[in-house]
């Protein structure tokens, strides 16, 4: 199985792992530029730091690329067990971060199981989806969500960590889309899903810390601004319009290493590029994602198996809602929810699942001719 | 396959979905950097760029002596930047700065206002509080100590009635015009010297234009205009005389003015209790505010521009010069006291109950025989009276530029007439003729007064600044003679054997001068038995030396009793002190902490 052929090696997506890889690299040079210190021109370790984990993304990615991927839907049960059990420790144990609690500490590495939990989840959602080869019904969608979706979902609520939640939500509804949903159930899931909105929006807001209570009113009204997230939203929007049509050039960016852009390495780091780099730099890192995601779904489409398919959907769809939660946050265009931008941002977790993401991505698309066997 | 043809349809969708969504965000990020470009750089560029105004060092106050009265120094705030700032720091933070918990919670809960721009929490900390603040800072991320200019009153309450004190601008300041260069935080000149002259004494504010962090924090200095220090200004006052005569006061309500005889300068200007404007340089606190306000004692009042009072036996001056330049009497014109004088039902009694027998005029200067004086002011009359005291300063203002100088009263028949509606009597002309009943005057006047016939009859207005020109303000039209006599005779009264001054004996020099006692009230009782606020108010007016005058002063205790022994002692220390060698001066003088 971990046997590497030649073949493997002509079918390997290239055009995919250079332009993960191209992204972290404009992430890690963005990195670097948001963080240097103009008070002595010193440099923050952070971006090393990143440029490390990089590289065991990359190897992560490798790995996940080495085996087939029909091992992880012989494995995908027990590693969504584990990581829903890593969420509910996290929920007892968990290191508090950005008024949440995140972190897991293992030894010195502290991780946050929900960007695992994001990857098992695809998995386990594409074994489910793949077993039955009819459209889904009502039967069969509320199985999926009691069996698989709504306990994770109820965790990542208690956590809190509304971004994941959200997103994962996003992705679970994309791969139904793509398995094709009974006409009956999709009508039934977009009333419920409208007519449950304002109720759900209670129990959510009730429910909700003060810090997403003020997310979500300061992206109603910025001048309301009880604790300067309006004004985080509009320095954001000031860096990325003061950029213009060429930017003001790598290292030459004022409002993040000047501090006036909040979370300016990780979860605003589109706004530091778009300072730095203009329209026509902006155009070109969204053409990289555009790419890694029609990529992805052209993948899903040449998938040997549904599993496959669902997987490359899945996986596609996991960077693609980060991108445009994280892209719309920094433009003004939708609330503001801590996730950050895929490949791009900083942290370490955050990558190595990317990376793992794009390592199975390959992986199906790499074996997607029956040949091999 | 039937679930691949229906799952590529799907993605098809998907792919819809997804091209959708990337022209939301080309279109929004057209909007931005093309449609909004130029105007978010320019937010940009003033978020980072910065002007700060650099007060520019106050120009510093001297006394005549070139000795500093007053020195620049640092004046400690401490600020906080909200967006670094936890709440739950507030309890501690409060109880570090000894302010209320809503009071600091009110001023970090600014609307619509940037988290990252500082937020001042108090001012005016002392050395002591800065270590402290500074040393606990580690817990309170945010919190920082930023510095202003204020100033340091070298002989803390010394003067400060001339030289005044810093503030911040009032409300009714900062809607004026005038203060418009003026940076909201600064201090200006809010009474006396500092506010008289504050425009040349502030100077010129400096400007840096920096650029900052989001913290407010200096990345680079882009461009600097220095600051321009204020003009120093010298005195014309002698802080020794100042220092040595207040502390002569010895807290007691009364003021002194000292001038130059020659040039009008003033050397010295009391008014007791005064007030240590260090207090007001630091943002004065509310409790010790009201407690100036509240005092009986009116520490806030200036006595020696601002009161006035009956000029008691001091106006027996006057009365002589007009006695003899009018021919109402000469230097020998004998007047026999009995101690005192009929005139009609009315029994006008002298000091002296035993009387003074048969005076000629130096007995009745020397002793202040009022017999003597009821007798000149029934020869001459009052508008004669009134003609002489207008000549020789008093019953207007002398044009002193202190704050709403009170003009006094000299009585005669028109005024008389016009004010209270009836003629004039000559019983109130005894009365007037030694200083009593309608007659009043400040210190200041009396000041100039003595000042004017010390020197040959010139009356210039009292200036604040040394080396300014003399303004003569009128001339007395007096005959040397007389005023030469008049003088001799003021020596006789410190320096003969029962003179009425003789406390004012000097070693030093030779002291000229004459004691007052005003009645406050009509009936007059032995003053040991009497409560503090019916004492007489004591007098002495004073020039010396005799022979060249180069200083003529006013002295007031109130309800300070006998002149001769509560006033006359006051003006020799001043003058004791103004006498005194320049490095002499230094020695004595008290620098307050």
């Amino acid at each position: 199985m971990f046997r590497i052929d030649r073949r493997l090696l002509q079918n390997f997506d290239w055009l995919t792992f250079f332009a993960v890889v191209g992204i972290a690299v404009i992430g890690v040079m963005t990195i670097f530029s948001a963080t240097r210190q103009p008070l002595d021109n010193s440099q923050s370790p952070l971006f090393i730091k990143q440029v490390i984990w990089l590289f065991i993304g990359i190897c992560g990615l490798v790995v996940f690329v080495s085996f087939d991927y029909i091992w992880l839907s012989r494995l995908s049960i027990p590693v969504y067990i584990v990581a829903v059990v890593l969420l509910i420790i996290v929920l007892i144990t968990g290191r508090v971060g950005m008024g949440a609690q995140r972190w897991l500490s293992i030894g010195p590495i502290a991780f946050q199981p929900s960007e695992f939990f994001k990857l098992a989840f695809v998995i386990v959602t594409a074994q489910f989806l793949s077993l039955d080869q009819r459209t889904i019904g009502m039967a069969q969608l509320g199985r999926l969500v009691l069996i698989i979706a709504l306990l994770p979902f109820i965790l990542l609520i208690k956590q809190p960590d509304l971004g994941t939640a959200v997103v994962v939500s996003a992705i679970f509804f994309s791969m139904l889309l793509a398995r094709g949903l009974e006409r009956k159930t999709l009508v039934f899931v977009i009333i419920l899903g409208l007519v449950s909105l304002p109720f759900l929006g209670n129990i959510l807001w009730t429910g909700l810390k003060d810090y997403q209570k003020n997310r979500i009113i300061s992206f109603i009204d910025p001048e309301a601004d009880p604790s300067g997230i309006g004004y985080h939203i509009n320095q954001s929007k000031v860096a990325i319009g003061s950029g213009e049509f060429i930017g003001k050039g790598f290292l030459h960016g004022t409002q993040g290493p000047f501090r006036f852009l909040p979370e300016r390495h990780t979860d605003f780091i589109f706004a530091v590029f778009a300072e730095e780099w203009g329209f026509v730099g902006s155009i070109m890192l969204l053409g990289l994602y555009l790419f890694v995601i029609m990529r992805g779904l052209d993948t899903a489409r040449k998938a040997k198996d549904e599993f496959g398919r669902m997987l490359a959907v899945g996986v596609t769809f996991m960077f693609c809602v980060y991108f445009f939660v994280n892209v719309g946050m920094t433009l003004g265009i939708m609330p503001v929810v801590g996730v950050p931008l895929p490949f791009m941002s900083y942290g370490g977790t955050a990558l190595l699942s990317n990376f793992i993401a794009a390592g199975v991505l390959i992986n199906v698309r790499t074996r997607r001719f029956s040949l091999f066997y | 396959m039937l679930t691949e043809k229906i799952t590529t349809k799907n993605i098809a969708v998907l792919s819809a979905i997804v091209i959708i969504g990337f022209s939301i965000i080309i279109l929004r990020l057209w909007q931005l950097q093309f449609l909004q470009g130029s105007e978010l750089r320019k937010i940009s560029e003033s978020n980072r760029l910065r002007v700060i105004g650099v007060p520019a060092p106050r120009g510093i106050i001297f006394d005549r002596n070139n000795i500093p009265l007053v020195k620049n120094s640092p004046y400690f705030c401490v600020s906080v930047v909200p967006a670094e700032f936890s709440a739950d720091n507030l309890p501690g933070l409060a109880r570090m700065l000894g302010v209320q918990e809503e009071a600091l919670a009110a001023k970090l809960n600014r609307k619509g206002q940037s988290p990252f721009i500082p937020v001042r929490l108090k001012e005016g900390l002392t050395f002591r509080e800065v270590g402290y603040v500074e040393a606990r800072k580690s817990d309170f991320p945010g919190l920082f100590i930023d510095i202003e200019v204020s100033r340091d009153y070298i002989y803390g309450s010394t003067g400060s009635h001339l030289v005044g004190y810093l503030g911040k601008l009032t409300p009714d300041q900062l809607k004026d015009e005038a203060f418009r260069d003026v940076p909201p935080d600064a201090f200006i000149g809010q009474w006396g010297v500092e506010k008289l002259f504050d425009k040349s004494l502030r100077g010129t504010a400096g400007q840096r234009v920096i650029e900052v962090d989001a913290l407010g924090r200096e990345i680079r200095l882009l461009k600097e205009v220095p600051p321009i220090k204020g003009t120093d200004i010298t005195l014309s006052v002698d802080i020794a005389l100042q220092q040595e005569a207040e502390k002569a006061f010895e807290g007691r309500p009364g003021a002194l003015v000292a001038l130059q005889p020659d040039t009008g300068e003033l050397l010295g200007l009391v008014s007791s209790p005064s007030f240590d404007p260090n207090e007001f340089s630091t943002g004065i606190a509310p409790d010790a505010w009201a407690g100036l306000m509240q005092d009986k004692h009116l520490p806030m009042l200036n006595r020696a521009v601002q009161s006035q009072y009956p000029p008691g036996s001091t106006f027996k001056i006057i009365m002589s010069i007009a006695g003899l330049e009018a021919g109402a009497i000469t230097d020998d014109t004998p007047v026999t006291c009995r101690g005192g004088l009929s005139f009609g039902k009315w029994h006008f009694g002298c000091w002296r109950k035993g009387g003074h027998g048969s005076v000629s005029l130096h007995r009745a200067v020397v002793e202040s025989c009022d017999v003597y004086f009821y007798e000149v002011g029934k020869r001459l009359g009052i508008d004669k009276i009134y003609d002489y005291a207008t000549r020789l300063g008093l019953g207007r203002e002398t044009g002193i530029s202190l704050y709403s100088e009170k003009k006094g009263l000299i009585p005669n028949t028109a005024w008389k007439m016009a004010a209270r509606k009836s003629p004039w009597y000559m019983g109130e002309t005894f009365v007037n003729s030694i200083g009593q009943g309608y007659v009043s005057t400040t210190p200041v006047q009396m000041a100039v007064m003595m000042a004017g016939v010390s020197n040959g009859g010139k009356i210039y207005r009292p200036l604040l600044l040394k080396g300014s020109a003399p303004v003569l303000v009128s001339t007395a039209n007096v005959k040397t003679e007389t005023l030469d006599l008049v003088k001799r005779y003021l020596s006789g009264v410190v320096n003969e054997p029962g003179g009425t001054a003789h406390a004012a004996h000097s070693t030093v020099t030779t002291i000229g001068g004459k004691t007052g006692t005003a009645q406050v009230v009509g009936i007059r009782k032995d003053s040991k038995y009497l409560s503090e606020k019916f004492r007489d108010h004591a007098w002495f007016v004073a020039f010396a030396p005799v022979e060249k005058p180069d200083i003529a002063l006013s002295v007031l205790v109130e309800h300070g009793g006998h002149g001769g022994s509560a006033a006359a002692p006051i003006a020799k220390k001043a003058i004791e002190a103004y006498m005194l060698p320049p490095e002499k001066k230094m020695e004595i003088l008290d620098v307050q902490d």
